[in-house]
């Protein structure tokens, strides 16, 4: 695995040069649509509905770029991607932006090619436990007998984290996440482990899903967000700001419902993001109104947030550490200014 | 004069005829026989009640959404909402018809060619080989007037015929080539051949189709680029045909050395001699592996989804990750096994049917 992703990064800076000479945004101009890498089904995060059309927090991370600079949040040609072939379909330049999961780690960053943008979920392997154990916290699991997914990354952590902690487990191994809730349901263990995006979901599955709670602690870091193509500044940049300022608009309360309101807003902040005053778009080549657009069509990054994952989807995802800095969580964006 | 009358027959003993002779001689005709026969009669009562009860009798029909699944059952109403999503994917609501189209098209002609004594049966064949493949793909991807639909909206059982009907076309030609070139005395078609067909079967199918997906665009300069779905079907193509050949080249094998020598004797052309005597009866006798192949071959292209096409298989994966339906994979997933299941056996009835009536004595 390794030689063939040596090879990969070779041939990658043998043709990096004809790819940087044209820029993705007016490539994307062009075109008129953004075309974007989506996973091939998570639930929350890209998925299709039953009409067949994508949803989801990575999709709608694409929906907004598409609006701030096609002023059409539609205009995005979603392509399932494996975990496998997701890198490639970004080098190769058969997609603009990969918004799909994809963990931000020092060896992606700095040896594919690649640029992550920001973080739109901040993710990490958690506990679900049943309820009826009156488990409240992580530390209280030595012992336990715990329900995984094989050959994963899961199980590493797992076993950093209660050696670490000096407790002791028992692993019940299965295949696929599948059978892992099957055999979490039939007690075959009183914990499931899986990254905490994902046991929310699992926990849909159950029979009856509130006999199970999901435990506050999170014990890696799996920081995900959209990645680009290196060598685009341009491009980078617009992917970057797209998503922070949404952000941005859910830190000064501005949502797809209020937004034409607040273009009658004095606050200077506020007129600056919706491009009223200030730098506007010409820093990155967009319309004045880019982020308005954004906002208009896909909301700010709490709508978004609550729409595919939280409160307002089955999957009622708390906020976390997701929640605005200001809320007690990490999510920060840098000044519109 | 005496007359001999024989006594009349009596009816065989009661217990060799009717229900009872037939269990008695199917059933229960060892001590080992009636013991597998009640295993296998507690195995069926414990397990098939249940299971038609769950796909049947206490499965939910009604509704459009998960609240609708009130029963223990299986709930079909997923499948139900996402009937059109699992047959053409993601392609367009507003132009199903030309899917529907262009495969009601080609099973026409098709049924055709099967139905025997139809006339102009030549042209018939003709037009589906040379002109309905152009006819399919501006129906499929559009032109011509049609809005395009491009490849990556198309899926679900579409793409899955798609891909293995495309599939099938070019193997048995390309087949028949490779096999004939392999066993040609001329040594570079022959070498081709050999290099050919063993290069492609000495790699998995997976191989192919991730080497298509994932190495092939790095290689190649970002003007030329070559469709997702057309690499994979190309990819698809050339495998199957390499295995064709093989298959074919079995057939060839069979035949006895009298029957060229006596096309020679007759001096038939080396073209009239292979489509008039020795390819007829080959292929006819390799009718089961040919059709074995194309089964596999269709089974075959679900792992089209290693590449994230949309297949029937992958889609109907896709729907799992809907957190409305979160839950319904056991449905999803007998839906999909049912569909290639009618597919694949209908490809083997028509085999048979095939084998019966090119019978000419050759097969005991």
């Amino acid at each position: 695995m390794k030689k063939l992703s040596f090879i990969m990064v070779a041939v990658f800076f043998l043709i990096s040069a004809s790819l940087a000479a044209a820029s993705t945004l007016e490539e994307v101009q062009k075109r008129d649509v953004v075309q974007c890498g989506v996973s091939t089904g998570l639930p929350g995060f890209s998925n299709p509905d039953e009409k067949g059309n994508w949803t989801g927090l990575d999709v709608d991370a694409c929906r907004a770029v598409a609006a701030a600079v096609l002023h059409n949040a539609d205009k995005v040609k979603f392509i399932p991607l494996t975990a496998k072939e997701r890198f490639t379909a970004l080098q190769s330049g058969e997609i603009d932006i990969l918004s799909r999961n994809t963990t931000w780690t020092l060896t992606r960053d700095t040896s594919l090619g690649l640029n992550f943008t920001h973080t739109d979920y901040y993710d990490g392997q958690g506990f679900m436990v049943s309820k009826k154990l009156g488990i409240k916290s992580a530390k209280e699991l030595n012992g336990a007998a715990i329900c995984i997914q094989a050959g994963t990354t899961t199980e590493l952590n797992l076993a950093d984290y209660f050696k670490e902690n000096k407790m002791k487990y028992e692993a019940v191994v299965f295949d696929t996440s599948d059978q892992t809730v099957k055999g979490f349901e039939a007690g075959r263990c009183d914990v499931l482990t899986s990254d905490q995006s994902q046991l929310y979901g699992l926990r849909i599955k159950l029979a009856k899903p509130d006999d199970a709670v999901v435990l506050p602690e999170i014990i890696s870091k799996e920081p995900l967000g959209p990645v680009v193509r290196q060598g685009d500044d341009g491009w980078f940049n617009i992917v970057k700001w797209s998503l922070f300022a949404m952000i941005n608009a859910e830190e000064m309360g501005i949502s797809s419902k209020n937004v034409d309101e607040m273009k009658k807003s004095t606050n200077p902040n506020v007129r600056r993001l919706l491009g009223l005053e200030g730098i506007k778009g010409k820093g990155m080549n967009l319309s004045d109104d880019w982020a308005y657009q954004i906002i208009k069509q896909v909301g700010n990054y709490g709508e978004v947030f609550e729409r595919n994952v939280g409160a307002g989807s089955p999957l009622k995802i708390k906020r976390g550490i997701n929640a605005l800095w200001n809320k007690g969580g990490i999510q920060y964006a840098p000044p519109i200014r | 004069m005496i007359v001999h009358t024989p006594h009349p027959n009596l009816p065989p003993p009661s217990t060799s005829v009717g229900i009872i002779g037939w269990i008695r001689k199917n059933l229960f005709s060892s001590p080992l026989n009636s013991v597998l026969t009640l295993c296998a009669l507690y195995i069926i009562f414990k397990y098939v009640p249940p299971m038609i009860r769950w796909t049947l009798l206490d499965a939910n029909w009604a509704g459009s959404t998960r609240d609708a699944c009130t029963n223990d059952g299986a709930c079909w109403v997923f499948i139900k909402v996402r009937f059109h999503q699992f047959m053409f994917g993601f392609y367009p609501a507003s132009e199903y018809w030309r899917v529907i189209l262009a495969f009601g098209l080609i099973g026409a002609l098709i049924a055709y060619l099967l139905i025997e004594r139809t006339p102009k049966k030549s042209w018939v064949a003709a037009f589906t080989i040379f002109v309905y493949p152009i006819i399919a793909f501006f129906l499929f991807y559009g032109g011509l007037g049609l809005p395009v639909v491009e490849t990556y909206k198309w899926g679900g059982l579409m793409l899955t015929l798609i891909l293995a009907t495309i599939g099938m076309f070019f193997a048995l030609p390309f087949g028949i080539i490779l096999a004939l070139g392999r066993r040609s005395s001329m040594p570079i078609p022959k070498a081709l051949s050999v290099v050919f067909i063993e290069l492609w079967r000495g790699v998995p199918l997976i191989t192919v189709l991730f080497m298509s997906s994932v190495m092939l665009p790095l290689f190649m300069p970002e003007e030329l680029r070559i469709d997702k779905l057309a690499r994979a079907l190309i990819g698809i193509s050339l495998f199957q045909s390499a295995y064709m050949a093989e298959v074919i080249r079995g057939g060839l094998q069979a035949l006895p050395k009298g029957q060229m020598e006596a096309a020679d004797a007759l001096g038939l052309s080396y073209r009239q001699a292979m489509s008039l005597i020795i390819l007829p009866q080959a292929l006819k006798t390799v009718i089961p592996g040919i059709v074995n192949t194309f089964i596999e071959l269709f089974k075959d292209t679900t792992l089209v989804l290693i590449i994230g096409l949309m297949d029937l298989l992958s889609i109907v994966q896709s729907a799992f990750a809907d957190p409305k339906w979160l839950g319904f994979s056991v449905e999803g997933y007998v839906f999909a096994g049912l569909l290639y299941w009618i597919f694949c056996f209908s490809m083997s009835q028509y085999s048979q049917r095939l084998e019966r009536k090119l019978h000419t004595g050759h097969k005991r």
